[in-house]
């Protein structure tokens, strides 16, 4: 007999096969890594992370200083570690506007078809032709910039990309017999949606959701870079890199780590997105 | 009972127009039949000869660009036209239905006692626990083995046959006036599709349904339903008790439908007797029968206009023009 797709495996199958995907592992490692500090940074750095310290700036990596000191003597790990929080907090926030949102209104337009549908997808056309980093500068033009404008800017960003995954896979479940049958035992569209198509596509929109996370870091630090995010004191790490340009010849350090720290995370997120991929789709778990 | 002769369902010059993207087409018209309580009727033809569609039309589950025409009356009440949200009080209520492929028409991300609990707690209102014991009951009833202790299961643990019986189980949930069973057995093993079709005959007389089958097996109709309707080219070609119909088949249709059928202790060799031609186009139906262009007793007139429906006995209705001629020709063939 025939293993029907999207039936979720017992937990402990699931995880004993997640720590053999490689991808999964190393994905979700990295991720730990910057959440873990982020965490840690809330509780404990090595030195204040606002404390400027003029007189010994620019050090190379120390005892007292592992990483040494930007252009203002602050400590390096601690920006980084600070750092990580706005990360994290832009991208959960924003992937949450762009999550919540998109998947209402892409649900919505799977269920209503017809001229609903219509708006739904036109108006998600209409917002995918404005970049992050357009609507962002037009939002700090009007609210001034920082954090929250940034959030907004990369949340609205995210919503049509949700709008047309949720649409598509939703689309593909409603032709489906079962909600068929559904409807023919006397459900509403609104409990079919909840009950019997929100669960089908939720692992394609958990993926969908790392990948879009990672792309609000990118994000996020192009706009803290632009001056458009994240404003001083408070670290940031697009920041961190926009404040490096400045020195790239005299000490080129200070731009690898953030820039490292960017990188890491979103290849951590990717390959997270890609492991989760892989273990929600039966159909390429059983060829493993 | 008394309410027996009393008309349960009853659909009048029943039309269908949907839109395809080759202009609209009339997948159904003037298909008229009607229902008694406890009756069972059988609907028959060939794929895309607008069964299913009928059997949607009754549920209020064709597409939204499709236009209905005609009369559905449920007890009196008229179902065309009627708001979504008063026929989803209907659907799995009064009127519920058993689909084709068992395999696809359950939830794969629900339990089964979940998904035949459901309709109990919709339409009854009753406690979870009480539906929970329902559908425990009702699970049993339909022979699934162990079926208390199998009720979290999900789908993708059962087979075929036994996913059939909990789809079974899930139409009968909340007792419905009217079930239709469209094609109930044929993504099932020979062997099962026999067990499966004694179980919705001993539940219809059971809970005293009345019973719709779809199928296109002749063998099926015969066996299992009181009255027949056989359907040709979205409308109906004949109509009437099974015993008349199958002792006496006054349409071409109906009668090459039979001769195409596989015999057993047939000489090694024999080729299957087929219609020749195919199944019209929904969307360019002719003007007339439409049949026409696969017959063999087709004059000019058979092309012009539908022909009406003419009695060749009581209440056994015939839409063929050559009914006559196709009655007198070679019964040999018809009746061995």
């Amino acid at each position: 007999m025939t293993i029907q797709a999207g039936v979720a495996p017992a937990p402990n199958v699931f995880w004993r096969r997640a720590l053999r995907h490689r991808s999964f592992a190393v994905g979700a490692l990295l991720c730990l890594v910057v959440l873990g500090a982020a965490l840690l940074s809330v509780v404990w750095t090595p030195w204040s992370a606002t404390e400027i310290d003029v007189a010994s700036k620019l050090r190379p990596p120390s005892a007292a200083h592992w990483l040494g000191t930007d252009v203002l003597g602050r400590d390096i790990v601690s920006l980084l570690l600070v750092g990580a929080r706005a990360t994290i907090l832009v991208g959960i926030i924003a992937v949450g506007i762009g999550l919540t949102c998109g998947v209402c209104l892409g649900l919505i337009a799977a269920a209503q078809r017809g001229w609903t549908e219509e708006l739904i997808m036109r108006f998600s056309d209409f917002t995918f032709a404005f970049p992050a980093v357009l609507s962002a500068i037009m939002l700090a033009a009007v609210v001034g910039p920082g954090m929250v404008t940034s959030i907004t800017a990369i949340g609205i960003f995210q919503i049509p990309v949700f709008v047309r995954v949720t649409r598509g896979s939703a689309g593909a479940i409603w032709a489906r017999e079962f909600i068929l049958a559904a409807r023919a035992a006397g459900k509403g569209r609104f409990r079919i949606t909840i009950e019997h198509v929100l669960p089908n596509i939720l692992s394609i929109l958990i993926v969908q959701a790392t990948i879009q996370f990672a792309l609000a870091i990118l994000a996020e630090a192009a706009l803290s870079y632009l001056g458009l995010g994240t404003q001083p004191p408070q670290p940031s790490w697009g920041r961190m890199l926009n404040d490096a340009q400045t020195l790239l010849f005299q000490s080129p350090s200070l731009a690898v780590y953030p820039g490292a720290a960017i990188a890491l995370a979103v290849l951590g997120l990717n390959l997270l997105g890609d492991g989760l991929r892989d273990l929600l789709d039966p159909r390429l778990a059983r060829q493993r | 009972m008394s309410a027996s002769d009393q008309t349960l369902l009853d659909v009048q010059g029943l039309g269908i127009q949907l839109n395809t993207s080759r202009g609209p087409a009339k997948a159904v018209r003037e298909v008229s039949f009607a229902l008694r309580r406890g009756e069972t009727l059988g609907i028959v033809g060939e794929s895309g000869c607008g069964k299913s569609i009928t059997a949607l039309a009754l549920l209020g589950l064709l597409p939204d660009s499709a236009v209905v025409s005609g009369s559905i009356k449920l007890d009196g009440r008229e179902l065309v036209g009627l708001d979504d949200a008063d026929y989803c009080k209907l659907r799995g209520n009064r009127i519920s239905m058993i689909f084709q492929e068992p395999m696809t028409a359950l939830n794969p991300m629900h339990t089964i006692g979940h998904q035949v609990a459901e309709p109990l707690l919709r339409h009854t209102g009753c406690s979870v626990a009480e539906a929970k014991r329902q559908a425990i009951a009702l699970l049993d009833r339909v022979g699934l083995p162990d079926a208390a202790r199998r009720y979290d299961a999900y789908p993708h643990q059962f087979s075929g046959g036994q996913r059939q019986r909990v789809t079974i189980a899930m139409a009968l949930a909340c007792k419905p006036d009217v079930l239709i069973a469209d094609e109930p057995t044929t993504a099932l093993d020979v062997t099962i599709q026999r067990q499966i079709l004694d179980l919705i005959a001993d539940l219809v007389a059971e809970q005293g349904m009345a019973m719709i089958l779809i199928s296109h097996d002749l063998g099926v109709i015969a066996e299992n339903v009181q009255r027949m309707i056989v359907m040709y080219g979205g409308t109906v070609v004949e109509s009437g008790t099974t015993d008349a119909v199958f002792s006496r088949m006054g349409h071409p249709y109906t009668q090459g439908l039979f001769r195409a059928r596989p015999r057993l202790g047939a000489r090694k060799g024999t080729r299957l007797a087929t219609i020749a031609g195919t199944v019209p186009e929904l969307a360019d139906l002719p003007a007339g029968c439409p049949f026409a262009e696969r017959c063999t007793l087709v004059i000019d007139a058979c092309r012009t206009a539908l022909p009406p429906a003419v009695e060749i006995g009581a209440g056994h209705g015939v839409r063929c023009i050559r009914t006559d001629v196709a009655l007198a020709r070679d019964p040999v063939g018809v009746v061995a």
